[in-house]
């Protein structure tokens, strides 16, 4: 397509090169632990998220084991507890935040045109706090001691309702793990999202006004906008529930007048605008990855910022349908319903635009666009549930079921861990210089769509017929349990498909096919560089003027920025 | 490289872009806002609702000296941020250093008040509702205080030593920019505290 004429990404260093000599292990251990370069970081971003993945996953697997059979003792309803406390904290906060600011630190500043981010330590400064909050999350497993029974790991839900963790009912210091390990996940991602803002409106580079920015970083600085106001929120709830456990406060303590309804709203002040957070990102690389592979320009680029940067506002103003069953005026019911429902409407206007964009493409099946196609169309369904549980009444009826957790999990696994493969399949061969195995991608593909979709739309029955979630173990005559057999089959099914692709991540490491700088003939400013690129990404700092810079260079005779 | 030939000489206007300092220190003023804004809704929320004494009506003095003090310090530092701008160093030292006393005297203020709640009023973080949420926001505040007293000292000591010139004028706004907002949230905070909740 055009390739040969076009010495796109040679010399000035980057680039896979097996004549330089190899540097000991402590030489690349310190380039890796010193770095401030916005590519390493993104790597390491990405390896901490995908370990936790397979973490949280084991947990997963445990709770689904457990429930595979009435009456199981496959684990105590206490390991219960911290199993799926543990998923739902990792997954969120260990697993989504580190994949998401990866592929922002890996790729902002090379689709603007920048060497770097704004503030390349803070950067830094920023990985290595959330790198140490994993961990010391984790450490709680062996040193959370309190009675018998009770102590080691938190084991109090991922939303951690007060008066739970108060001293009096949460002894020992598992939850002083909880908190300040989230306090340290919360600083680390405050200051990337000032670190994105700064770099999205300080660092572009010439020509790229904010009407050519790619949809990817555009969407980023909407969710770094979203982290300030929401993630902010629950870094100050950490704050409290500190003073309240260390110095004797009562914030959160029901017996000197505190209320447990506040925290609900501080959680979910921050929960709610959270889920868009770790959404708009996969939004974000279907935007360049279905252009691509439909060999189309994204179709209405500008309805597509509106609707994000809507999707950011009135996510702000919905978190108390979370709370229906909490108990709120009928004027709170009627508003959190509404505001919930208008959240279809951008989200709305994106798929359309979406499929508008496919329409009469060409479209190639590779693996990232099977991905994204998957994506579209589980994120519907993701999305119609939602507007079902809005309803406040629909959501008396089904709140805390398992109609729920497959609602959520839909969003979570149905949209953004699809989209997170799409876009590894799509961006490694640009991090690593080699590309993921086809023929394993095709496998990891069909294996998850189908493990996704026995445990995920089988959920959702258990759920309306009264499975309450978080329960250890069930009744044999609730007739659940041939369900709850198919919904774990399905886990372990993805779990194998996950293996698949952890296996095709190593063995292309090393053996995988050589990428050159732009395998996929595509239009954004990291493909102009090497695979991988050199340190300062650009030898010369670009200059663009249109939307798809790299497709002007090809096509010179059909410029995007002749028409604009 | 091809970056070369994506240069294109018909784009010969300036281009610039905001500075970046501005726009980290807006994200930072930002996300602080959002946590006051969570400790001072939880300072509402629980006026009134103590079990137990004592209440804000009853030992809570308006310390409006200490006020004008942190207030009048806004101004002082802008005289700073003026004089380094037109390179006059010996004025932004002075400007600089008022600025610095004005924020240890409103310190202070904040000191000798929990001093006498403490020991005279027993009114500890633990003791009720509402010293939990009172020494929280105000504690919360007077962390921040600190903070840019810290770097404003910083800066007026390598001031002294020479090395800021007017060349960091614009480190110094992004500085001022911060105590500007530490001054802001002080009005906030003394309305909900000293006028709405008494």
């Amino acid at each position: 397509m055009g390739g040969e004429s076009i010495p796109i990404g040679r010399d000035f260093g980057g680039g896979l090169d097996s004549t330089r000599a190899r540097p000991t292990y402590l030489a690349v251990l310190y380039r890796w632990i010193f770095t401030v370069d916005h590519k390493k970081l993104g790597i390491l971003y990405i390896s901490y998220g995908l370990l936790f993945m397979l973490v949280a996953g084991v947990e997963a697997l445990m709770i689904r084991i457990q429930l595979f059979f009435p009456h199981n003792t496959f684990v105590s309803l206490f390991v219960y507890n911290r199993l799926f406390t543990m998923h739902g904290t990792t997954m969120v906060f260990f697993v989504g935040m580190p994949l998401i600011f990866g592929f922002a630190n890996y790729l902002v500043p090379l689709m603007i045109g920048a060497r770097d981010m704004a503030f390349p330590r803070l950067n830094a400064f920023s990985f290595w706090i959330s790198a140490f909050a994993g961990p010391l999350l984790y450490y709680s497993f062996m040193a959370g001691t309190g009675p018998a029974g009770t102590g080691s790991a938190p084991d109090v839900g991922w939303f951690a309702y007060a008066p739970l963790t108060e001293r009096a009912f949460s002894p020992g210091h598992t939850m002083d793990y909880w908190t300040v390990s989230l306090l340290l996940s919360g600083v680390g991602s405050i200051g990337t999202a000032i670190n994105i803002l700064a770099t999205v409106f300080c660092m572009r580079c010439k020509g790229m006004t904010l009407s050519r920015i790619p949809l990817l970083p555009w969407l980023y600085a909407t969710v770094s906008f979203l982290v300030l106001v929401a993630v902010s929120p629950l870094t100050a709830c950490q704050m409290m529930l500190m003073i309240d456990r260390y110095l004797g406060g009562h914030f959160f303590d029901t017996g000197a007048g505190g209320s447990a309804i506040l925290w609900a709203h501080f959680f979910w002040i921050f929960g709610h605008p959270e889920v868009y957070v770790l959404v708009l990102p996969a939004f974000a690389a279907a935007n360049e990855i279905i252009p691509v592979f439909s060999r189309k320009a994204i179709f209405g680029y500008p309805a597509m910022v509106a609707a994000s940067v809507g999707i950011g506002f009135i996510s702000l103003g919905v978190w108390a349908h979370h709370m229906f069953t909490l108990g709120m005026t009928s004027f709170g019911n009627a508003f959190f319903t509404l505001s919930t429902m208008l959240v279809a409407i951008p989200t709305g206007i994106k798929t359309f635009n979406w499929l508008a964009t496919m329409w009469g493409g060409k479209i190639r099946f590779e693996v990232p666009m099977l991905f994204s196609i998957a994506f579209l169309f589980q994120f519907v369904i993701a999305g119609l549930t939602g507007v079902m549980l809005s309803v406040s009444v629909w959501d008396w009826q089904l709140h805390n079921s398992y109609f729920v957790v497959a609602h959520f999990h839909y969003v979570l696994v149905g949209a953004i861990v699809f989209m997170i493969f799409a876009a590894l399949y799509y961006w490694y061969p640009k991090m690593t210089g080699r590309m993921l195995d086809d023929r394993l991608g095709k496998w990891h593909f069909w294996l998850m769509v189908i493990g996704f979709h026995l445990t995920f739309d089988v959920m959702h029955f258990p759920g309306l017929l009264g499975m309450p979630r978080q329960i250890y173990t069930y009744e044999p005559d609730r007739g659940w349990t041939w369900m709850n057999q198919i919904i774990s089959v399905g886990g372990f099914i993805q779990a194998i498909a996950v293996l698949i692709f952890v296996y095709n991540l190593v063995h292309s490491y090393f053996r995988g096919k050589e990428a050159g700088p732009d395998p996929w003939d595509a239009w954004t400013l990291e493909w102009l560089t090497p695979s991988p690129p050199p340190a300062y990404n650009f030898a010369i700092d670009p200059e663009v003027s249109s939307r798809r810079p790299l497709w002007d260079l090809k096509h010179p005779e059909d410029s995007d920025s002749a028409i604009e | 490289m091809a970056t070369i030939s994506l240069q294109h000489s018909n784009h010969q206007d300036a281009w610039t872009l905001p500075r970046r300092g501005t726009v980290a220190m807006a994200g930072l003023i930002i996300a602080e806002s959002s946590i006051f804004t969570i400790f001072v809704v939880a300072y509402l929320y629980y006026l009134g609702r103590d079990v137990q004494g004592p209440t804000p009506k009853e030992v809570l003095d308006v310390p409006i000296f200490y006020t004008v003090c942190l207030l009048s310090s806004s101004f002082f530092i802008w005289l700073a941020e003026r004089a380094i701008d037109h390179g006059k160093m010996a004025a932004f030292r002075l400007w600089w250093s008022i600025t610095i006393l004005l924020g240890i005297t409103f310190l202070y203020g904040t000191a000798t008040e929990w001093h006498k709640l403490i020991v005279r009023d027993q009114l500890t973080i633990s003791t009720n509702l509402f010293g939990t949420t009172y020494y929280s926001l105000v504690g919360l505040h007077a962390s921040h205080v600190v903070i840019g007293l810290i770097m404003m000292l910083l800066t007026l000591a390598l001031a002294f030593a020479g090395a800021v010139g007017p060349q960091h004028a614009y480190r110094v706004r992004t500085l001022a920019l911060y105590w500007h907002f530490v001054d802001a949230v002080w009005v906030v905070v003394f309305t909900v505290v000293y006028v709405v909740g008494r």
